[in-house]
């Protein structure tokens, strides 16, 4: 069991593990995780545990080696919300 | 002197656990300075963010935001710009709307806020649709090629409902 907030955020990201973010995949409309997907996943996971707070979609653009326009093709319920869910991280806080 | 709640437009109801999600807005941005842009281009981009389809509307002086000759060169109004707390003649002063300007693009950048060519730019990329106003184009005697390339067409206002259907306007 994994504890949630209501909107699906995981509450503690270390009860995460890869078959879970293809299941919240699966249930979020993506019915494969691609490379770039993980590629995706893995750096804000990263960027979480180092920082506190997710990467915003400007940053993932610029330092996730995946462009904005991407990001929204790979996570099309938007990457802010969509990928920190899948990646078992809280929202980022960033508004931008 | 009595005062007189108002009536709250959205009671909430024991029935209904939780409002229904938006979906779609559509904003117009009629300003050209900074302070008149940016709130504009934040909210659409932050929808796109949260999956939430958008489209930007660009009227009258909030063209500038999409004008190549002017993009680079949109300023913070020192003067008559109450927020700002700067005496208006001072604030009229040469430079000072530059220096507010500079100030501001700083602290911006600091909270990851991108300049506006680029901050245009990742909005394009989000997918949002992007108009110019067909009127306000007219008027300035403006074609398309005055504009940035994530511009997707000049549109009339009949248009622009059209593409808001179903969603929600804000105007700034």
């Amino acid at each position: 069991m994994v504890d949630v907030n209501e909107e699906g955020f995981f509450e503690h990201p270390e009860q995460w593990t890869r078959e879970i973010a293809s299941q919240i995949a699966a249930d979020d409309g993506i019915d494969e995780l691609t490379p770039q997907h993980w590629q995706v996943i893995d750096f804000m996971r990263k960027e979480y545990f180092a920082k506190g707070t997710g990467p915003t979609v400007r940053v993932l653009g610029k330092t996730s080696g995946v462009t904005v326009k991407d990001l929204y093709l790979l996570f099309p319920k938007g990457p802010a919300k969509m990928a920190a869910r899948i990646a078992g991280i809280p929202k980022p806080k960033g508004c931008i | 002197m009595t005062m007189t709640s108002p009536t709250p437009t959205t009671s909430p109801t024991p029935t209904s656990a939780k409002p229904e999600a938006i979906t779609k807005i559509s904003i117009v941005i009629s300003k050209g300075s900074l302070d008149g842009i940016y709130p504009g281009l934040i909210m659409a981009n932050g929808a796109r963010a949260e999956g939430i389809g958008a489209n930007l509307f660009f009227t009258f002086f909030g063209m500038d935001a999409i004008l190549k000759r002017r993009i680079d060169h949109i300023k913070v109004a020192t003067v008559g710009n109450p927020g700002m707390h700067i005496p208006t003649l001072l604030g009229g002063l040469p430079g000072m709307s530059a220096l507010a300007t500079h100030m501001m693009a700083k602290k911006m950048e600091g909270i990851d806020i991108p300049p506006l060519g680029e901050f245009i730019e990742m909005i394009g990329d989000t997918g949002a649709g992007m108009y110019a106003c067909r009127a306000s184009v007219d008027m300035f005697g403006l074609t398309k090629d005055d504009f940035v390339p994530q511009i997707q067409g000049i549109i009339t206002v009949g248009d622009f409902y059209g593409l808001a259907a179903g969603g929600q306007i804000i105007f700034t």
